[in-house]
């Protein structure tokens, strides 16, 4: 049982980090209609912008002085410099081809991920670099044998209230009513004096920002980062946004937590070496039979 | 069009053979991994290999001729491997080659030079496949089979331990096999094998494998994999409670295993190895000064080893009086008793170095050394 519960939080830890990246693929799928592949080598840079901001903030690379003040506001600043850097791609890369067919502006995405990985190699360094001990891990609950860390935790109600305030500014806001109306109908949207390509922008910020935390959050958990760790964590954050229904915010945070969870049971239960196996085979079950996702509406081709 | 592609192709020719002819040096070819995950195991080994090319060529030459080391970066992965091994023998026409730490890369690269019939020298490739690819190949360390028993009688004798878990990496042949050896030899010492769980290289996420180790009680985890993942496992095993000891091979060895906070996650740890920079020998204690003096930090097993499997090269070289493969080869499998810094070295029949193996204990960051294990 104790085993149990502690996989349960593994995954659930695991999950929330793909949770907060499938987000970002999701936003931009509802409004753009096309997965941006460049989005996980975003959530690299936000990794990256910690371990240097780290750095800036004289943190050791091995525990010592943490502080939460601190640690939140390196996690803002990475949150900042993903936001750029996701509105500087879209607007050199993806808004000069808005016009153009689907499958350009997917290569051009492609090209993005591959610039941002093999530049972070040039930059960075190939080799894995020790990510700075922001906060101090001390496990919080020792439930026979079972240790919950403090660490772990922070990443679980950190990506839990971004993805409220996301849901907030979605909801609530009138940049979120603008940002549903575009992702409804584009052309309908325009039509209503509603500026398009300001809420594409918006949509890039956010997103980029979302796996900016994830990229802090990560280092956190799993404190050894490289400008290759982009990619698979990107690819299950894409399955979880299809699993979830592509399109659709909670459907990204579900489908996240689903993979996570899936995951880590898999490699603790059975074997990892059928851990991808596994989690992309239910994938693909799930979308035998429900073909739009968990959460996903039909969409009616309009002719 | 057809013209000018048949000149272009004659040039090249032309130049090609041109410059096999005209040289003053022996080309020695050498593939590591200089970048990537296991970056210092290649800046390491070539660092020490430069020391011996330098030795030599200060010191008059081999044949009368200098020696010219090109090295070539396959950034951690066999298939880059196969690709510069193919490159030095077929475009720079190297004599000999040396190369590489992993045994993945150094099984990829060696089964070119086999089939070129190349000699080829790994300083610290432990699984015994590689140099069972043929007669071409040879090593200067010894092998797995050995580190495992080194380990287990280490488990057994000196930590006490009756159950421990295993937990390996099963993308990498040195992982899986110093893994399945140490299964076997700590088993028929009387020990038990409680769990063997397993990851991928290049793998962040431990905690399924570590909670489901620990669930299983284990008095101590033995982890045969590169430095880069076991700091990573030893921060998440310290997270979820697991307090036992951990103990591996010879892929711990780097100053980056000890970074950041897997300093103290891997305090009382233990590894076994190829050298301790401990050890009083003049020779020992000349290296590192040389070493020290020339790239301003401390040498590594690796450093040890490529320096050793160059001078073993060279050596053989001296001894066949030619450049020809063949001699060189034969030469190769004759080295008895050599002395070098890792100890004295003999090739055995099988093409592998017959030697003992040390135990370091990782101590606030540092590797202190524990104890030796003859062959």
């Amino acid at each position: 049982m104790t085993e149990f519960i502690q996989q349960l939080f593994n995954g659930l830890s695991l999950g929330s980090i793909y949770a907060l990246i499938a987000l970002g693929y999701t936003m931009i799928y509802g409004i753009l209609r096309f997965i941006n592949f460049a989005h996980g080598d975003v959530f690299m840079i936000g990794a990256f912008s910690g371990y240097y901001l780290g750095i800036v903030f004289a943190f050791s690379t091995s525990g010592g002085f943490t502080s939460l003040a601190l640690a939140f506001l390196i996690l803002i600043g990475a949150m900042a410099i993903c936001s750029v850097l996701g509105l500087v791609i879209e607007k050199l890369a993806y808004k000069p081809l808005r016009k153009s067919p689907k499958l350009t502006i997917l290569i051009t995405a492609i090209g993005v991920s591959l610039f941002l990985e093999y530049t972070g190699q040039l930059v960075f360094g190939a080799d894995p670099k020790s990510f700075p001990t922001l906060l101090e891990n001390k496990p919080i609950v020792n439930l026979s044998g079972a240790v919950i860390g403090s660490n772990p935790l922070v990443v679980l109600i950190t990506a839990a209230i971004l993805m409220l305030v996301l849901r907030m500014i979605v909801m609530k806001t009138k940049i979120g009513t603008a940002m549903r109306a575009v992702s409804f109908n584009p052309t309908a949207a325009s039509l209503m004096g509603i500026n398009i390509n300001a809420v594409i922008s918006f949509t890039f910020i956010i997103g980029s920002s979302l796996a900016g935390a994830a990229g802090i959050l990560y280092g956190l958990n799993y404190p050894s980062i490289d400008p290759l760790m982009g990619i698979l964590p990107g690819i299950k954050a894409f399955v979880a946004a299809v699993l979830g229904g592509i399109g659709n915010i909670p459907g990204a945070a579900l489908g996240g937590m689903i993979i996570g969870i899936i995951e880590t049971f898999v490699t603790g239960y059975i074997s990892p070496t059928f851990r991808d196996a596994i989690a992309f085979g239910i994938l693909i079950l799930i979308l035998l039979f429900k073909p739009t996702g968990l959460l996903g509406k039909k969409e009616v081709e309009k002719v | 069009m057809k013209k000018l592609f048949f000149g272009l192709i004659a040039v090249i020719a032309v130049f090609s053979v041109s410059c096999n002819k005209s040289s003053n040096e022996i080309l020695i070819g050498e593939y590591e991994s200089l970048t990537g995950a296991e970056a210092t195991f290649g800046i390491s080994s070539t660092n020490g290999l430069n020391l011996a090319v330098e030795e030599i060529n200060n010191s008059g030459g081999l044949l009368g001729k200098k020696i010219k080391l090109i090295t070539y970066d396959d950034q951690g992965k066999p298939q880059e491997a196969a690709t510069v091994v193919q490159r030095l023998i077929k475009q720079d026409n190297v004599v000999a080659i040396i190369g590489e730490v992993a045994s993945s890369r150094s099984i990829s690269g060696g089964q070119i030079c086999q089939s070129n019939k190349t000699p080829m020298v790994t300083p610290a490739s432990t699984n015994p496949e590689v140099t069972a690819i043929g007669d071409y190949v040879y090593r200067v360390c010894f092998i797995d089979p050995f580190q495992a028993t080194v380990m287990s009688k280490f488990a057994t004798n000196t930590l006490k331990l009756k159950k421990v878990a295993v937990l390996k990496d099963v993308k990498n042949a040195y992982s899986t096999g110093l893994a399945d050896f140490f299964v076997k030899e700590f088993t028929s010492m009387g020990g038990q094998v409680v769990v063997v769980q397993s990851y991928s290289s290049g793998d962040k996420d431990f905690k399924a494998q570590l909670t489901a180790i620990k669930s299983e009680n284990p008095e101590g985890i033995f982890i045969p994999g590169y430095y880069t993942d076991v700091g990573l496992i030893a921060i998440q095993a310290r997270e979820i409670g697991i307090t036992q000891p951990l103990f591996g091979g010879d892929g711990w060895e780097s100053e980056k295993l000890t970074e950041g906070k897997a300093k103290d996650a891997l305090e009382g740890s233990f590894f076994s190895t190829h050298v301790s920079t401990d050890n009083p020998d003049p020779m020992v204690q000349g290296f590192i000064k040389k070493y020290k003096e020339k790239y301003g930090k401390m040498p590594d097993a690796m450093s040890f080893l490529a320096y050793d499997a160059g001078m073993i090269l060279f050596e053989a070289i001296k001894r066949a009086g030619s450049v020809e493969a063949d001699k060189i080869k034969n030469e190769l499998a004759k080295t008895k008793d050599f002395k070098g810094v890792t100890g004295t070295i003999t090739i055995n029949e099988q093409r592998n170095a017959v030697k003992p193996a040390v135990v370091l204990e990782i101590k606030n960051g540092k590797f202190v050394y524990k104890e030796t294990v003859q062959p």
